[in-house]
């Protein structure tokens, strides 16, 4: 996990739930997903095979699939499950109704 | 409570249902047996070694290491000697007894050795240069010996002979094969087939052959110098290998009193008759008679076996296994299945032979289902012909289509003959090393690769290839995949499984439907997008539109470019514009600076690269409905200008292409619909190539076209049927999409989805209604029609939270200020 500093992206509400949203945090784009099981993820926004924005994509209770070219990323660890290069993976939860994002 | 389970057998059978038990998280202490002092090896690549393209190492399926990994006692090169069911004790060769709760029987077969003279020697067991061809020791001892001797005698002209004879090639340099019927492989080949073969085995491998030969002595003293037919004839020799057969291990189960007739007796569930805790799988099993020594059956057995044995499905059955072999003997194409003959006046044969190219054909059909097939010299059809086979599909009427392509793509490339480089997916850009590779990592099926290299995964026109390249990588064929036939690859059920559960429990959601059928709940992403169209097309109104189901395509109703732009495409009713839409398309174009403008193969015009937050404004400024660029759904329907201003237009196509197209817009299906009407047979809108297409004919007349396509596959649909009003054509139009719509697969276009139910059945169903359902049919696609609402009306209030709010690029998200 990278660490970041601790910040507020906003209303846990933003999020519907089972999708992503894209936040820009410190300058790194960031996807912030709402599993249906109620917790949150956080990995990065961009998909290192082409580009493809990952908070566009389908999601279940574990992995992310790029809506490009439907290459997986595991959401907990950031390991692609089809030979791909890893994405970064973020500490995220829900905080009062917030989305906080980093320890 | 654990339980302990003792095999016997470490061979092909007995390891793959210990495998099979293990993924089904079964709870024994596992104690295997096993005559051969190694791990588990694959001996159908016994030939390969023999042949020398495959090392031994490259042969083993589980080394030593995998049982310690997976906690088995292997007690390798220990014989079991006697099972006393009665105690629940195995006793083996060292004298150790060992308990059971439950025991598996996996002995597998013998070479069976005919009737000869000097065939054995008093001290040594066989004659010093004569060898069976069963097991790596074998091989070995063939190959040390070979080496240093120049003409070898193969017995037996089965598929083994053959192989064996093929692989000593290697080693000496004459090879004679020696068959006592009168055509090779006899059980599997008719005899013009087994003539052919016999001739490429000769003309192109260099082996002689000689049929009719029954071998009566193995000449020579110490050593062998030849072999004697019955007929006198001495072929000189100096080595001697015996591939006449197989014969099922089972002396030491009969001699401990389990029923053996010409195998161990087995029920449906695989256990031994009389005794519920010993089972029996592989060639030593006996099912309903039947014995098999090939590896698909062995397989479905292991799989019922240890469904059964964990308790996963006590009541998986096994029903015996239709054969079929599709493979390389000795480097030809072969394939054969079922029936080798005609068995009454009433069976089709139909025969193709071309014998100066060692190609020979033979199918027989019997009430238009295959029941036999024998191929020689060209498998490219035999996958085709197996499924035709195994599941008694329909046929297709032009009979030749069967052992033909017919207009398809060119002939098969075999795998063994493509380099390690050759691209084999052109969409994904997968070579044939890398579906290779994944296979030697541990991925065994078909659709295992596809997932792990994408092979396969963008126009599918490869898939039957990665098939190919996947059972040649596993030795001859793929494991079978069980999410195959399910609809959606994370809810183990095919489609009308999938539908009655749905309807019975009525689940209105895609994530009602994980919780309920799923086992575990697991919810899977890939499946979302083909329930949500499932539920949408069952539900209509009452569907509970979860949003995060759908694709991002359908949550913003335009098409996701590679920049994670989007297009706007109009809707634009049979192409068919006026010029003030157009200025307002163009001014909304050089508004929001779209930077391309291009017109789409429907008769459209696609605005690119649009971001997404710029959607709801724009479909607001250009106040036209979705033009349905981007869904699994009834896209468009293509015209030409028909009889209002062309001189040969005998229909007006472009009226009834605007009418149909009002009718069924936005209607969802398995996989998109793509339509076409032309005013007259010279076809300008190309509707002999759409899922559905009407040609206008002179008379007042129309045509009705099914399962065509002009995309990644390329094919001509069927005619349905000729009706004699716009009419008609409306509402056959509706009733075969719903036809569709209801029971095609998952992604199966109508090129796929026609054929493969026939299009006399649907002519059936559809025109004729012989099922009587097609008022349902109409009743159904007008309900979804009733329920249609234009997805840009969304534009004024969103339906999520941020549904329109960018992913892409940085610049003009929401910044989150970082706290120091």
């Amino acid at each position: 996990m990278k660490t970041l500093t601790p910040t507020v992206l906003g209303p846990l509400s933003d999020i519907p739930p089972g999708e992503g949203r894209t936040y820009a945090v410190d300058g790194e784009m960031i996807a912030v997903f709402r599993l249906r099981d109620g917790s949150l993820r956080a990995v990065s926004a961009v998909c290192p095979h082409k580009g493809g924005p990952l908070a566009d994509g389908q999601i279940d209770n574990s992995i992310v699939v790029c809506p490009l070219h439907l290459f997986a990323w595991d959401l907990a660890t950031g390991c692609s499950q089809s030979g791909q290069a890893p994405i970064n993976v973020y500490p995220v939860r829900e905080d009062e109704g917030q989305i906080l994002l980093g320890e | 409570m654990t339980q302990r389970l003792v095999v016997i057998g470490n061979g092909m059978a007995g390891a793959r249902t210990v495998e099979e038990i293990l993924a089904r998280n079964g709870d024994f202490t596992v104690t295997m047996f096993g005559d051969e002092p190694y791990g588990n090896y694959n001996r159908i690549m016994l030939s390969n070694l023999l042949a020398g393209v495959e090392t031994e190492e490259g042969i083993f399926l589980n080394d030593l290491a995998w049982y310690q990994e997976n906690g088995i006692t292997l007690n390798a090169g220990v014989k079991v000697e006697r099972i006393d069911a009665q105690a629940k004790v195995v006793h083996d060769s060292t004298g150790v007894a060992t308990p059971y709760d439950k025991l598996i029987i996996a002995t597998g077969s013998y070479s069976w050795t005919p009737p000869m003279k000097g065939v054995h020697h008093p001290k040594r067991g066989y004659h010093q240069g004569v060898f069976a061809f069963r097991t790596l020791d074998d091989t070995r001892g063939m190959i040390r010996y070979a080496r240093d001797h120049e003409r070898a005698v193969v017995i037996g002209g089965g598929l083994l002979g053959l192989e064996a004879a093929r692989g000593l090639q290697n080693h000496v340099s004459h090879v004679t094969l020696l068959h006592a019927m009168g055509h090779l492989m006899e059980r599997q080949l008719d005899p013009k087939a087994g003539q052919m073969l016999q001739a490429s085995v000769e003309g192109k491998l260099g082996i002689e052959v000689i049929t009719n030969a029954m071998t009566t002595e193995i000449l020579g003293k110490d050593r062998v110098t030849g072999v004697k037919l019955k007929d006198g004839t001495v072929i000189e020799c100096d080595v001697v290998v015996i591939a006449a057969g197989i014969r099922p291990n089972t002396e030491m189960v009969a001699n401990s009193g389990l029923p053996v007739e010409r195998g161990i007796v087995v029920d449906d569930q695989m256990r031994v008759e009389g005794h519920p805790d010993i089972y029996s799988v592989g060639e030593c099993a006996q099912h309903r008679g039947n014995l098999y020594g090939l590896v698909a059956p062995l397989w479905d057995q292991a799989k019922v076996l240890a469904d059964h044995i964990t308790g996963r499905n006590p009541d998986a059955a096994y029903h015996g296994s239709k054969l079929s072999t599709k493979l390389k003997v000795a480097g030809i194409d072969v394939a054969s299945m079922g029936l080798i003959a005609p068995e009454s006046d009433d069976d089709e044969v139909i025969v193709y032979n071309e014998p100066k190219k060692g190609v020979y054909k033979q199918l027989i059909i019997r009430e238009d289902v295959l029941v036999g097939a024998v191929l020689v010299g060209d498998n490219s059809k035999a996958a085709s012909l197996i499924q035709h086979f195994d599941r008694g599909t329909a046929l297709p009427e032009e009979r030749a289509e069967l052992i033909f392509d017919i207009g398809g793509p060119a002939g098969e490339v075999s795998p063994a003959e493509m380099a390690d480089d050759a691209q084999v997916c052109n969409c994904n850009g997968v070579s044939k090393g890398a579906i290779c590779g994944a296979v030697s990592a541990g991925c065994k099926t078909v659709g295992g690769v596809m997932d792990k290299t994408r092979a396969g995964k963008g126009c599918g026109t490869c898939k039957p290839l990665v098939q190919r390249i996947v059972e040649w990588a596993n030795g001859g064929a793929a494991e079978e995949d069980p999410a195959a036939s399910w609809y959606v690859p994370g809810v183990p059920m095919p489609k009308p499984e999938l539908m009655e559960a749905i309807r019975r429990y009525e689940l209105k959601s895609v994530s009602a439907v994980f919780d309920k059928l799923v086992p575990g709940g697991e919810h899977d992403a890939k499946s979302k997008m083909g329930l949500a169209s499932l539920l949408k097309m069952m539900w209509a109104d009452q569907y509970i539109d979860e949003r995060d189901a759908r694709f991002i395509n359908d949550r913003v109703h335009g098409n996701i470019q590679k920049d994670g732009t989007f297009s706007v495409v109009p809707q634009m009713k049979g192409g068919v514009t006026t010029p003030a839409e157009l200025k307002r398309i163009a001014e909304v174009a050089e508004k929001y600076r779209v930077p391309m403008v291009k017109l789409t193969g429907g008769q459209r015009i696609d605005l690119l690269g649009v971001p997404k937050e710029q959607l709801p404004a724009m479909w607001a400024d250009l106040d036209m409905p979705s033009g349905y660029a981007y869904a699994k759904s009834f896209r468009t329907v293509k015209t030409c200008v028909g009889s209002d201003f062309c001189r040969f237009g005998v229909g007006d196509s472009t009226a009834l292409g605007i009418a149909i197209e009002e009718r069924y817009q936005g209607l969802e299906g398995p996989g998109k619909m793509k339509l076409a009407v032309t005013g007259c047979p010279r076809n300008c809108a190309e509707a002999y190539v759409k899922d559905l297409g009407v040609v206008a004919i002179d008379g007042g007349k129309w045509e009705i076209y099914v399962g065509g396509a002009a995309g990644a596959h390329i094919r001509k649909g069927d005619l349905l049927t000729t009706v004699g009003s716009a009419d008609e054509v409306i509402r056959l139009t509706g009733r075969f999409l719903q036809y569709y719509r209801e029971n095609a697969n998952w992604l199966e276009r109508t090129y796929a989805f026609v054929p493969r139910i026939g299009i006399d059945r649907i002519r059936e169903i559809v025109v004729d209604d012989a099922d009587g359902i097609a008022a349902a049919l109409d009743a159904a696609v007008d309900e979804a029609v009733q329920a249609y609402k234009d997805p840009w009306k969304e534009r004024a209030e969103p339906v999520t939270p941020g549904q329109f709010r960018t992913s892409l690029p940085l610049t003009v998200l929401p910044q989150v200020p970082v706290r120091a």
